[in-house]
């Protein structure tokens, strides 16, 4: 792998950039591989390079069946951010939040990573008496976080208005100041090329259509372009359509995919430099690097697998932005999309081993994975390759919808649907 | 958007006049307390999520203020057909 560095950039330069290595292999693949990870997402990607990087496992295959990153990976608002309530929640996020922090620099490509805060905001006391107590136990655990009021959300968006004659005045807000916003694409992009560079196959527009199974033992996953492929474990990270491979394995997760959808508006100069959520009127808007305001907010309520979005709930989308934003009211909406999350009862991840034998699955990230992908392929290639499931995943294993310890996100953590 | 007919009121409306409730024909263990963890614990957090033709339940909010039954494919959207609580949707080989 030519590696990119102020020098090169020159080098190149020098001939008009037309010789830059190609960012990774398009191989065939191998009859047999230690691991595949179905998924060539963020996740699945992450997954593959750790297990090269950390694990020395490098006969690894990653199973794309439309294009790397073309899935919730390039579609989601890109906030990250770890300031989750319960301690489990918090350690996985923050796991990641770190890992995010020195992502550039160990991948060699700028994934853009920008901490430029994220507010969470409170319209009512009751918010604000849960900000106060989630602030408290992201403090616990190591985690930064600040209560303020009002003023002191003005002092960082200018532009908001916090009279008290609105519908929802704004009494305060959470504020992680080590939250920010990443480039979506270069994460995948940046994991992509590393684990290539490492010897990892990236299988793309090839669908996994089932597995290979002795009796509860996985031996390789069927596809649509090369037929069946071996391998010694399978790792799927495939969010919205886990449910569809669960079926494949002859059994079932307690997830329920949903459309959950984005816009952006067209480009306007340098308004806002932070992160802004609410949950109370329910949406969340940053400013990319290119101008466009990202605007996110729910999930639609019914079930769905078309990555689109229904028009009432960007309607309910952007009333939010409007109330929190008066001054938006005349930016023109660019782009409108949708990709498909599997929601889990608890808004948490599902981490770990399956009723099928070699089979793994990391799935559920909900409404919120694109933060955690740094931590999540961290944490899954340590199941992959050991097959012991580290401290971190362990709360999130499938069995926690019989015994009952479900790690109640939903409401708790800022976490906006 | 989505049009629903709601059986009760025999008229197609708008999707923002209805509530999603999950999937339907859901059966409460008959001895909740004499039910294994996993029983309880399918019962509780497991939900049918196919990629394709799909038995749910929808609560007509801004209306009659009363739950009935879709078949919709969650693929295309498309409504198949609805019905009222209690009944069993028509021509349905698929559904167990």
């Amino acid at each position: 792998m030519q590696r990119f560095s102020a020098f090169s950039l020159f080098k190149h330069a020098l001939s008009h950039h037309e010789n830059w290595q190609r960012s990774w292999r398009n191989p065939e693949p191998k009859k047999h591989y230690d691991v595949i990870v179905v998924g060539g997402g963020g996740h699945g990607l992450a997954t593959a390079y750790y297990l090269a990087k950390v694990h020395n496992v490098t006969n690894v295959a990653v199973i794309e069946k439309g294009y790397l990153g073309g899935g919730n990976t390039g579609r989601n608002t890109t906030i990250v951010r770890s300031n989750y309530l319960w301690d489990e929640a918090a350690h996985l996020y923050e796991h990641s939040l770190k890992l995010w922090e020195s992502l550039s620099s160990e991948l060699n490509y700028n994934v853009m990573f920008s901490q430029r805060g994220v507010l969470n905001l409170g319209h009512t006391l009751q918010d604000m008496r849960d900000i106060e107590r989630r602030v408290s136990a992201n403090r616990l655990n190591g985690i930064d976080g600040e209560v303020l009021d009002a003023a002191g959300v003005k002092k960082i968006v200018p532009h908001i208005d916090i009279t008290s004659a609105r519908r929802y005045p704004i009494l305060g807000a959470s504020w992680q100041p080590r939250g920010g916003v990443a480039r979506h694409d270069a994460v995948a992009w940046g994991y992509a090329r590393a684990a290539d560079a490492l010897g990892v196959d990236l299988l793309q527009a090839c669908a996994v259509t089932g597995f290979e199974l002795e009796g509860d033992q996985l031996r390789g996953v069927m596809t649509d372009r090369y037929g069946v492929i071996r391998a010694g474990r399978v790792g799927c990270v495939v969010a919205g359509n886990s449910g569809v491979l669960a079926g494949y394995g002859g059994f079932e997760l307690p997830i329920e995919s949903h459309p959950l959808q984005a816009l952006v508006s067209e480009p306007i100069k340098p308004i806002l430099n932070t992160v802004v959520m609410s949950n109370q009127v329910h949406g969340y808007v940053s400013q990319s690097d290119k101008g466009d305001l990202v605007i996110g907010a729910g999930i639609d309520s019914y079930t769905g697998y078309g990555q689109r979005g229904s028009m009432p709930v960007i309607e309910h989308t952007l009333a939010a932005m409007i109330e929190l934003f008066p001054m938006f009211s005349r930016v023109p909406m660019n782009r409108q999309w949708g990709g498909i999350v599997d929601t889990t009862p608890d808004a948490c991840p599902i981490i770990g081993k399956t009723p099928v034998e070699n089979l793994y699955f990391n799935c559920g990230w909900g409404t919120g994975g694109f933060k955690a992908t740094p931590g999540s392929g961290h944490v899954f290639a340590d199941c992959l390759a050991s097959d012991e499931i580290p401290v971190l995943a362990k709360p999130f294993a499938l069995d926690r919808f019989y015994s009952g310890a479900l790690i109640d996100e939903h409401g708790a953590a800022g976490v906006a649907h | 958007m989505l049009r629903i007919h709601c059986p009760y009121c025999q008229e197609l409306r708008d999707e923002p006049e209805f509530h999603y409730c999950g999937e339907a024909h859901l059966a409460r263990p008959e001895d909740p307390a004499g039910c294994s963890d996993t029983e309880w614990g399918t019962y509780l957090y497991f939900r049918r999520n196919p990629r394709g033709r799909h038995h749910e339940m929808w609560y007509h909010a801004a209306g009659c203020r009363r739950f009935f039954n879709v078949v919709r494919d969650t693929v295309t959207y498309n409504i198949e057909q609805t019905y009222a609580m209690g009944a069993q949707p028509a021509h349905d080989e698929a559904h167990e």
